[in-house]
């Protein structure tokens, strides 16, 4: 690791001021050490934001709260979220291991960067490393690569669990910056990669999140299903999260997002829409999947993740609508 | 450079010393402090060689850095028996079970279980299982360790 200063935030503003003169952010440091240790990043100044308060989960109207240090692992065991948002728990167990689990945080698990082997070794290609140096996936080992939301610049996938249960449950992203506080809701968090792969997110300079809010429970049926190399402990290679309620049964309402399928974790209305009002079928589901997937486009080793969504999504629905 | 003091209690003595930022606290013990039980594997978080634990919980201590343990509880492999020629109890069911063989991984698994087994409410034998999955192991073919775990699971029944 490169030398770096470091200082302890005791609150958020104290956090916003070095954040304001260019120092990033650390929390559980999960990800962020293990870049800095492959010098992909080379900050010069650390803020280490676990001290700020910002680690409780607390009601918020009809909804929840979690603070942004909030941990995965507290996250996933807080009796609320399990009663109430299961999706949300699910999801994060399915991710990393529990040593893991243990410190990283709900902030930084958003912002996590992708697993793009290129973007780890610094003697590729990679726009999203190094802004013009090319894309060396493209044309390379690229069986975890997304086929939804890619661009000539790059494929990679978002790879993290958690952000695809929060999409599926219309949580909001609250920050404060330099421009004051906003409200983003998660569907808009990620940014597909266009012709700039380098920002994952919409989080401009200086600006910090401080917690995510889930609005009112559903009381929908909700399964996150991942499907990996193997049975625990690996990144998805698909993943669905559904939040689904039926009536008289027919499918009354239904919220779907998917992980490592996308450049960012992935929901497209339209495929909501074929399902509402239906009763669950296979030919139903197959045509949903057909919704999901009719822009989808393979770069070779990854082609598989087209026909594999199409069953992960029957799979999980048949699962969801079963009486 | 920068420089930080940092002190925490290590299986029950007070440390201290000065460190750069940059050191993780996984090199922090080993090259530092000396206590080499937390092993150095791949140092990328994956294969949990380095778990100590931090509060009584199990993290990497590979990417982690030793002033984010400042004022902390930090418990290692020497600390889980009373004396040199004592066993903790699960690691004499690591021995019953040859549930090791170079010992490499050992460390750390054992750090994990010790973790769980004094967890409230505990886990059972399935979430022990999940939980091991953060451990890799060249050697054993896990199937001693996961008789560890039906053993410790047992015992409590
Ligand atoms: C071996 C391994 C396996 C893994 N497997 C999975 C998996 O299967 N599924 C999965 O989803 N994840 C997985 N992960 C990733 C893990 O979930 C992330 O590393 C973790 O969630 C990051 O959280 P952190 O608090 O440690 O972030 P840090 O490393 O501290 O920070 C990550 C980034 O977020 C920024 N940041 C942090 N907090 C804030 C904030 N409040 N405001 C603004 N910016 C902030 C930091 O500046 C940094 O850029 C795995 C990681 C490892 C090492
Ligand atoms: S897919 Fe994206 S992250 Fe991977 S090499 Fe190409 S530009 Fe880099
Ligand atoms: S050395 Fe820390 S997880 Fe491998
Ligand atoms: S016993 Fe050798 S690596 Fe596990």
């Amino acid at each position: 690791m490169k030398p770096f200063a470091l200082d302890h935030a005791a609150s958020p503003d104290a956090a916003l001021a070095a954040l304001g003169k260019g120092a990033t952010a650390i929390a559980g440091g999960t990800n962020l050490i293990d870049l800095m240790k492959l010098q992909i990043a080379t900050p010069e100044r650390l803020v280490s934001i676990r001290r700020t308060g910002l680690d409780r989960i607390a009601p918020d109207g009809d909804g929840l709260r979690i603070g942004a240090l909030v941990t995965n692992a507290d996250c996933a065991a807080d009796p609320r979220v399990r009663q109430d948002w299961p999706l949300l728990s699910q999801a994060i167990l399915a991710g990393a291991s529990p040593q893991l689990r243990n410190r990283a945080t709900t902030g930084g698990n958003l912002c996590q960067r992708t697993r793009c082997g290129y973007f780890y070794d610094t003697t590729q290609a990679c726009n999203k490393r190094e802004a013009g140096s090319g894309c060396a996936a493209r044309d390379g080992f690229n069986r975890i690569h997304a086929v939804l939301g890619t661009s000539d610049a790059c494929i990679a996938t978002y790879p993290g669990d958690m952000a695809v249960a929060l999409l599926a449950l219309d949580a909001v992203v609250l920050t404060q910056g330099p421009y004051g506080p906003r409200q983003i809701p998660l569907a808009m968090f990620h940014r597909e990669p266009g012709d700039d792969p380098t920002r994952d997110n919409v989080l401009q300079p200086g600006e910090l999140i401080t917690a995510v809010r889930l609005p009112a429970p559903t009381g929908g049926r909700q399964i996150y299903r991942k499907v990996r190399d193997r049975a625990s402990y690996a990144f998805a290679l698909v993943s669905v999260a559904v939040d689904l309620t039926m009536e008289e049964g027919r499918i009354a309402r239904c919220a779907l997002a998917f992980g490592s399928l996308g450049t960012v974790p992935w929901r497209d209305p339209a495929v909501e829409e074929v399902l509402i009002g239906q009763e669950p079928s296979p030919a139903l589901f197959a045509r949903a999947a057909e919704v999901l997937l009719h822009h989808a486009r393979g770069f070779g080793a990854n082609d598989f993740k087209i026909p594999l969504a199409a069953r992960a999504l029957a799979a999980t629905l048949a699962q969801a609508t079963k009486v | 450079m920068s420089l930080h003091f940092v002190e925490f209690e290590l299986n029950g003595c007070q440390i201290d010393g000065m460190v750069e930022a940059r050191r993780t606290l996984l090199d922090f013990l080993r090259c530092d402090v000396g206590c080499t039980g937390p092993h150095a594997g791949c140092e990328h978080g994956v294969c949990g060689a380095c778990t100590v634990l931090v509060e009584g919980q199990a993290v990497r201590s590979c990417l982690m850095l030793a002033v984010q343990a400042n004022g902390k509880t930090v418990e290692t492999v020497e600390g889980l028996s009373g004396g040199p020629k004592e066993l903790h109890p699960i690691q004499q069911l690591f021995r019953e079970e040859f549930a090791l063989q170079c010992g490499f991984c050992t460390p750390g698994f054992l750090m994990t279980l010790v973790a769980l087994d004094r967890s409230e409410p505990r886990p059972n034998a399935a979430e022990m299982r999940e939980a091991l999955s953060g451990h890799l192991c060249r050697c054993t073919g896990y199937q001693g360790v996961l008789r560890v775990i039906d053993r410790l699971t047992e015992d409590r029944k």
